[in-house]
């Protein structure tokens, strides 16, 4: 009984990981940007989805549509109001670049955090479910709405597979992050790829932001927690490497949850944390990770 | 290093020390209290420019260092008793082994997996915090029964001075040949290394002198504050300002972070009124800087020296 609860709990959870996580890696792996706002993406997604339920009244649906638009607008955002200027700038240094649009992202984060905390407070605020109800699951009592996010997730993450493997687009945006120099030399605008990775990105992160607003809840304090997590389960799967964070977000996943129900919800954290330390010094280039 | 003594930078230090001196025969308690926390956390910035500026390496964890040095001192205090130097002392040598520690996978890995490794001991740290609260008091925080002394001047003088010296301490460092190895080391390890110059002793020997300073900061700081929490000394938003503050003042120029340290802590103080906004709008700033500026206070200032 308690093995099928974990085992779901931890499946819808490792999923809406595995999503949050999988934009973050392809957004490393295609330009070499670590996006420290990440959280602070999500979070707006969720906080605009449950704004335009509550306040404004429309139904869930077109609600959810709203907050992965702004999560879309925010990614947009972030990449050229922060992380193109600092890449074509010509007053940091080629090597410092990456320390540059690390700090810069984080204080993008902060700066939606806080807006997001000035507009809407600090409470908690949970996005109306777009399904409702439990059923019966092996026997354990589960909300549709759990249900609904693994499958959703599934579903996006397997879009994601097709575009980037079976369109044209994806295929460019795929070759970006082998060869950037090579795609330039076959006449494709790195930029115009720069910029697709971050729509999906955008949508995925919304995606998965109002997905986790429905799911577990939201309030302006998670934007760090969350972009920890999506930063550690893409080290730890390698970076860059999709199906490595699938993996690692499945890892985690299960781990927390094993630890949440086994042990007590306050050590949730602990033992990924752990294993993270442990693979960092074994394997500092993660589980799937080239160097 | 003669040289420096006749410098303008020298002189303009050292009239700064001698007027900031002047100030507790003048200003409110408040504004001394303001300042002592701010001049506690230029050494924190100080401290991680040794490492990011002059090692290369990116600590997205100073609050690592500056945690454990803090709690330590802290909680020998706490538990023992022990005289409130003995705790800075132990505090500080805490901070140094917790630096060594750290220094490891920076010797293994490199780049953005270094700066996790950072970023997980603080998280460990603060789990360890809230996991161990009967040692450490937890999420309330840690009561610490001595104190240096209540003087707000006095304290505002011990900050003071021990900002200035910890400044000629790095500063000097950063420009003797071994700040010169550090640098090389940083910038390009292979071809340091080629040189033959031992790149692993410099960068451990920056680690030690980073977790010292912060360690040494910390506990100072508790011993300042009476307490000692995560909000305060562990929380990763803390170790983002001390990032913030070394930026923003200059990366590479050690004096700069203190600077940055003083103006972030500063302005958060001004941007009081405008309540919940004060954040955003001291990122907003740091972000332009960042953006516009990217050599921080003082490297503009510096630049502009050299072109005139």
């Amino acid at each position: 009984m308690l093995a099928f609860q974990i085992l779901i709990d931890g499946f819808a959870i490792s999923a809406l990981y595995a999503l949050g996580a999988t934009g973050f890696t392809l957004i490393f792996g295609v330009s070499g940007v670590l996006n420290l706002s990440h959280g602070a993406i999500m979070v707006a997604a969720a906080v605009a989805a449950w704004a335009a339920a509550s306040v404004l009244h429309v139904n869930t649906y077109f609600g959810a549509l709203i907050g992965v638009a702004v999560a879309l607008v925010a990614a947009f955002a972030t990449y050229f109001a922060v992380v193109r200027p600092m890449q074509n700038s010509r007053l940091i240094p080629n090597e410092e670049k990456e320390i540059f649009v690390l700090t810069g992202t984080l204080l993008w984060g902060i700066m939606i955090q806080e807006l997001i905390a000035y507009f809407f407070t600090n409470n908690a605020k949970t996005v109306l479910p777009i399904v409702e109800g439990v059923v019966d699951v092996l026997g354990v009592r589960t909300p549709r709405n759990e249900i609904f996010t693994a499958v959703v997730c599934c579903f996006v993450i397997g879009l994601l597979w097709l575009l980037v493997n079976r369109t044209r687009t994806g295929k460019a945006v795929l070759a970006a992050s082998m060869n950037p120099r090579g795609v330039t030399l076959l006449g494709l605008e790195l930029t115009r790829i720069y910029v697709v990775v971050w729509a999906i990105y955008g949508v995925l992160a919304g995606i998965a932001g109002v997905l986790l607003g429905m799911f577990l809840g939201v309030s302006s304090y998670s934007v760090g927690p969350l972009t920890a997590s999506a930063f550690s389960i893409v080290v730890l799967g390698g970076l860059g490497s999709v199906s490595g964070s699938l993996i690692a977000a499945f890892v985690v996943g299960y781990l927390e949850t094993l630890t949440a129900y086994l042990v007590s919800p306050a050590y949730r954290t602990i033992p990924a944390l752990l294993l993270l330390v442990i693979v960092m010094y074994i394997r500092p280039q993660g589980l799937l990770g080239r160097r | 290093m003669a040289g420096f003594f006749k410098s303008r930078l020298f002189f303009i230090s050292l009239v700064t020390v001698i007027v900031a001196a002047t100030l507790p025969l003048y200003v409110s308690g408040y504004i001394l209290g303001l300042l002592t926390v701010a001049f506690y956390f230029g050494v924190f910035a100080m401290a991680w420019d040794l490492l990011f500026g002059f090692a290369g390496e990116v600590n997205f964890g100073p609050t690592f260092l500056i945690g454990v040095g803090a709690y330590t001192a802290g909680i020998l205090n706490n538990q023992y008793g022990w005289s409130v130097y003995l705790c800075i002392v132990l505090g500080a040598l805490a901070s140094v082994i917790a630096g060594l520690v750290l220094a490891l996978p920076a010797l293994r890995v490199r780049g953005p997996y270094f700066g996790l490794t950072t970023l997980v001991a603080v998280l460990m740290l603060q789990n360890f915090i809230v996991v161990f609260a009967d040692l450490t008091g937890g999420e309330i925080g840690l009561t610490i029964p001595d104190v240096i002394t209540i003087n707000a001047g006095a304290n505002y003088w011990i900050a003071l001075g021990f900002m200035a010296i910890s400044a000629a301490i790095l500063y000097g460092l950063s420009q003797s040949p071994v700040g010169l190895v550090l640098q090389a080391s940083g910038q390009d390890p292979v071809q340091a290394g080629a040189l033959g110059f031992n790149i692993v002793k410099h960068k451990l020997a920056a680690f030690i002198v980073s977790a010292f300073f912060s360690g040494l900061s910390g506990a100072l700081l508790v011993f300042y504050f009476g307490t000692a929490s995560v909000g305060t000394v562990v929380d990763v938003a803390v170790g983002v300002n001390v990032i913030v503050s070394a930026v923003l003042g200059g990366r590479r120029t050690v004096l700069g972070a203190a600077l940055g340290a003083i103006f972030l802590i500063v302005a958060g103080e001004f941007l009081r009124p405008t309540g919940e906004l004060a954040t955003f709008i001291v990122s907003a700033v740091a972000l332009l800087v960042v953006l516009f500026f990217p050599g921080g206070f003082l490297g503009a200032a510096l630049s502009r020296e050299a072109r005139s």
